[in-house]
């Protein structure tokens, strides 16, 4: 009867915190299970356990410890002036519940975030309840992100993070005009502070560990954050820019873009249509740019329409950014520096790595390259090889249709 | 490997045996190559087999033991390690016929534009890939071993010879834990001490469920959102031959069969949601608009106009854009145009305080000649990046005909371009499921010189609001 009770909750619990894109389970200290009394480890990269229809990955238990609300957040289907289903777990079940998934191979670890009950200091206070009786009563030594209540007591907030990989806050809205029409008790100047504060101990501990190997970790898979997309009146040159400005002022690992979707029980105050999901994809096809590629904020926003600053969604902003300034192609397979190789639409980090190790054999030729990508033809008109010179290509006009995929329907509904 | 005395007198190319332990036997599978290779044999002359195979060729020569050691790059035992694991009976040879390559030539694994370095590269790519699946997709279920103890017992069909290698990762994983996973070639058991290994397993020695599985199905169903399906992206990651010993994969079906269902049943409710506060939902969204930057033309207007009007309107008017007066009053349709519009609508038997008014485009957008402000067209992108207003301004007000004046105004409520001498004067289904109506914008007709056409055109107009209006209910 009582394992039917938890099974109802969660169902509640996890489908409230679904809208939260973050499963990541990456990136965080390494760790095996080997001469303590538990289970749990921890790899570089985290693995996903499974893949719900959504195309999203499952990778941790991602669930809320309630979903009873004092804010009144129009987004968000737990806010207190919605009818959802309340429900609410004890500590100990939310323990027992990441432990038995975790032994089946199920999951990598825990996710859990909470509506704020009571008081900020209260919530946060349960969170870390939760984190200590894994890490302590059960040696538990698998991944644990804690969704941190922006208001709460900096103590608290340190003794999660002295349990958690990762720590996180949201920004949920890429503007203050959309913060303060959609969450109006919500302050970007207190969200913004606390990440302030995350990344000051993080960047101590760090510190600290240099100097002593047995100073305590602090989530040591740092903090990231997530913004809404689509619920305000940003555009995605908007989007790119505040993205640009977090990371860099507050040293996030990630920052997750998720496309407002329609929740039941909605308020009024929100937009019925969701936006396409491929804006979405564009985001974080622009983020991974800026991380991995070596694109400026600005470039990326010049692969944006200028008068709308929105992306393209038929094409990549790579191959956006590659049709605006064609003037920087073709490239030299052969010859050019890894930023080069770097822009060109098709070309990953991995195919360019191999560029560059194998060219130091051979010239390459077109059939070489193709050995290397996984399509040639979205490469070949923006590059020379050995055998190869685009010139008809580059030089006509209309080079958008020749490059552009093929219009498929990218979602069943719209 | 065996290494029997080889003959040197066939006349025949000499066919040497090369025998492994098992499948995935690197360090058999090294001392043999060590021992071809230093005895120069090509690789046409080795033939490689695993375990007690009967050997059907004519050659069972051997392999001398050379007394030269020679050295390889590193990423080359590392790319033969994973290799060997590969289910593919060519992989030793694949691997051996490499390694006189790149013995002489040693820089030739960093090609990977070479075809038998791609193709080995591939192979451990998959190899690796059937590891990382294998940490993912192996599902533990509870029993109750003799002594009472409990144990975690998996069955899992890996497609390459994966098992041993893998066996570290879930030691380390579930040291405090009794487990065990059974897999057709060879199966492991951790009792938490010691890792051993047993024979290869069918399923039936695994044990067919585990109560906790209804509760991780629940979970599964719970995370997935119904209003984002991505069943592509889903295959790509988790194909279906691992699906058979995953219990949450059993939901799939229904969860996608499902999903266009709840997502129209949450729109429904929403719309029909009782007791929803529409005028302040209005009032946030016009504030909101007042900060607007989605295009330049906030950099020289004056301010936002937004619309106006009851927000339970059932009919909206969509304007072009603010002119001169409305920039500075704040408010739609109080200039020359408006005053002509507020004309008409009277004429046409509406109740303008019944009416919403809004504009395509909420800034004004200028030429400044002298010390006047000259009326400028607004272009495609700056009608594109203010659709997003008009579509909350509709979401919230919901009206049931909406009438577009002009060609700005109806680019911008069909999201096309459209001629309104050949659209105008009838209704045009929209997407949101309200009816769409197109005429001219006021102001065409204030620039009309000839005064018997102008009231012809205005008639005209008149006609057009009145029939839109008629098709409210």
């Amino acid at each position: 009867m009582a394992q039917l009770d938890v099974r109802e909750k969660l169902g509640i619990l996890a489908d409230a915190a679904k809208y939260d894109a973050s499963c990541a389970s990456s990136g965080t200290a390494k760790r095996t299970s080997v001469g303590g009394k538990g289970i749990g480890s921890t790899e570089g990269m985290g693995i996903c356990h499974a893949y719900a229809p959504d195309g999203r990955c499952i990778s941790l238990l991602k669930i809320l410890l309630t979903n009873s609300c004092i804010f009144d957040c129009h987004y968000c289907i737990n806010r207190k002036s919605s009818n959802v289903r309340r429900a609410r777990f004890t500590a100990e079940e939310v323990v027992k519940l990441t432990l038995s998934f975790y032994r089946r191979n199920y999951i990598e670890g825990l996710f859990l975030s909470s509506g704020i009950i009571r008081s900020s200091n209260y919530t946060m206070e349960q969170l870390v309840e939760v984190a200590r009786s894994l890490r302590e009563d059960h040696d538990f030594r698998g991944y644990i992100h804690l969704k941190t209540i922006p208001d709460a007591d900096p103590e608290l907030v340190h003794q999660a993070g002295l349990y958690a990989d990762r720590l996180s806050i949201n920004v949920e809205l890429p503007t203050v005009g959309g913060l303060k029409r959609l969450a109006p008790e919500k302050d970007i100047g207190r969200i913004e502070g606390a990440m302030g504060d995350l990344k000051s101990s993080i960047e101590d501990t760090a510190d600290a560990r240099k100097k002593y190997k047995a100073a305590p970790r602090f989530a040591p898979a740092g903090q990231s954050t997530q913004m809404i997309v689509g619920a305000d009146a940003a555009t995605d040159s908007d989007i790119v820019g505040k993205a640009a400005t977090l990371y860099d002022r507050f040293r996030l690992r990630r920052v997750y873009y998720s496309a407002f979707s329609p929740i039941p029980e909605a308020s009024s105050v929100l937009p019925l249509q969701r936006p396409p999901l491929m804006r979405e994809h564009r985001l974080y096809q622009s983020d991974w740019l800026m991380r991995f590629y070596d694109y400026q904020p600005a470039e990326v926003a010049a692969a944006a329409d200028t008068a709308t600053g929105m992306l393209p969604l038929d094409i990549d902003p790579k191959l956006a950014w590659a049709l605006k300034f064609r003037e920087r192609f073709p490239v030299d397979v052969n010859r050019a520096t890894r930023e080069d190789l770097l822009r060109v639409p098709g070309l990953g980090v991995k195919a360019v790595k191999s560029i560059l190790a194998s060219r130091k054999w051979r010239r390459l030729r077109l059939d070489d390259v193709a050995r290397l990508t996984v399509s040639v033809a979205k490469v070949r008109p923006f590059i020379v090889a050995e055998d190869w010179r685009p010139t008809l290509l580059a030089d006509r006009a209309e080079l958008r249709p020749v490059v552009a995929p093929k219009r498929e329907q990218m979602e069943l509904f719209a | 490997m065996e290494a029997t005395s080889a003959s040197l007198t066939s006349c025949f190319p000499q066919m040497r045996v090369a025998t492994l332990t098992t499948p995935d036997d690197f360090d058999g599978w090294r001392d043999a190559a060590r021992a071809l290779a230093g005895a120069r044999v090509p690789p046409s002359e080795v033939v490689w087999q695993v375990g007690d195979q009967p050997t059907d060729l004519f050659g069972d020569e051997a392999v001398v033991e050379t007394p030269a050691p020679f050295r390889v790059p590193r990423p080359f035992v590392d790319l033969a390690r994973t290799v060997v694991l590969h289910a593919d009976p060519e992989r030793f040879a694949l691997l051996y016929t490499l390694l006189t390559r790149v013995l002489a030539q040693p820089k030739l694994i960093d090609d990977r534009a070479d075809p038998l370095v791609r193709r080995l590269d591939e192979m451990a790519k998959a190899v690796r890939r059937d590891i990382h699946k294998m940490r993912a997709f192996v599902r533990f279920r509870e029993v109750t071993d003799d002594d009472g103890q409990e144990r975690y017992v998996a069955w899992f069909e890996p497609e390459h010879h994966i098992v041993r290698e893998n066996a570290r990762f879930f030691v380390n994983r579930f040291t405090g834990m009794r487990w065990s996973i059974l897999t057709p070639e060879l199966s492991i058991h951790w009792d938490g001490e010691a890792l051993t290994e047993g024979p290869g397993a069918s399923k039936a020695d695994a044990p067919d469920g585990d109560p906790i599985e209804e509760v991780w199905k629940t979970y599964y169903s719970s995370i997935f959102n119904p209003a984002r399906l991505k069943v592509g992206a889903m295959l790509k990651e988790m194909p279906r031959k691992y699906w058979k010993n995953m219990p949450e994969t059993a939901l799939v079906g229904s969860l996608i069969a499902g999903a266009q269902a709840r997502e129209v049943a949450m729109i429904e409710k929403a719309r029909t949601a009782p007791g929803s506060n529409i005028a302040g939902a209005w009032e946030a969204l016009r504030e909101e608009a007042m900060g607007c930057t989605r295009c330049d033309l906030y950099k020289h207007a004056t301010q936002v106009v937004f619309g106006e009007g009851p927000v339970d309107a059932k009919l909206m008017f969509v304007g072009e854009q603010p002119g001169d007066q409305e920039d500075q009053a704040g408010r739609p349709f109080v200039g020359p145009a408006g005053q002509v519009f507020d004309r008409a609508v009277a004429q046409a038997g509406i109740d303008r305080a019944e009416v919403y008014v809004t504009n395509a485009v909420k800034h004004f957008k200028f030429e400044q000649r002298g010390p006047r402000r000259i009326h400028a067209k607004p272009g495609t992108g700056e009608i594109e990046a203010c659709r997003w207003w008009i579509g909350q301004e509709r979401a919230l007000v919901k009206p049931q005909v909406t009438v577009a004046l002009g060609a700005t105004a109806a680019r911008s409520l069909l999201g096309r371009a459209v001629t309104i001498g050949r659209e105008r004067s009838k209704p045009i289904p929209l997407p949101d499921g309200g009816e769409g109506w197109i005429t001219v914008h006021p102001s065409y007709l204030l620039r009309l010189p000839d005064k018997v056409q102008a009231e012809e055109e205005f008639a005209r107009f008149v006609e057009d609001l009145r029939m839109a209006a008629a098709r409210v209910s």
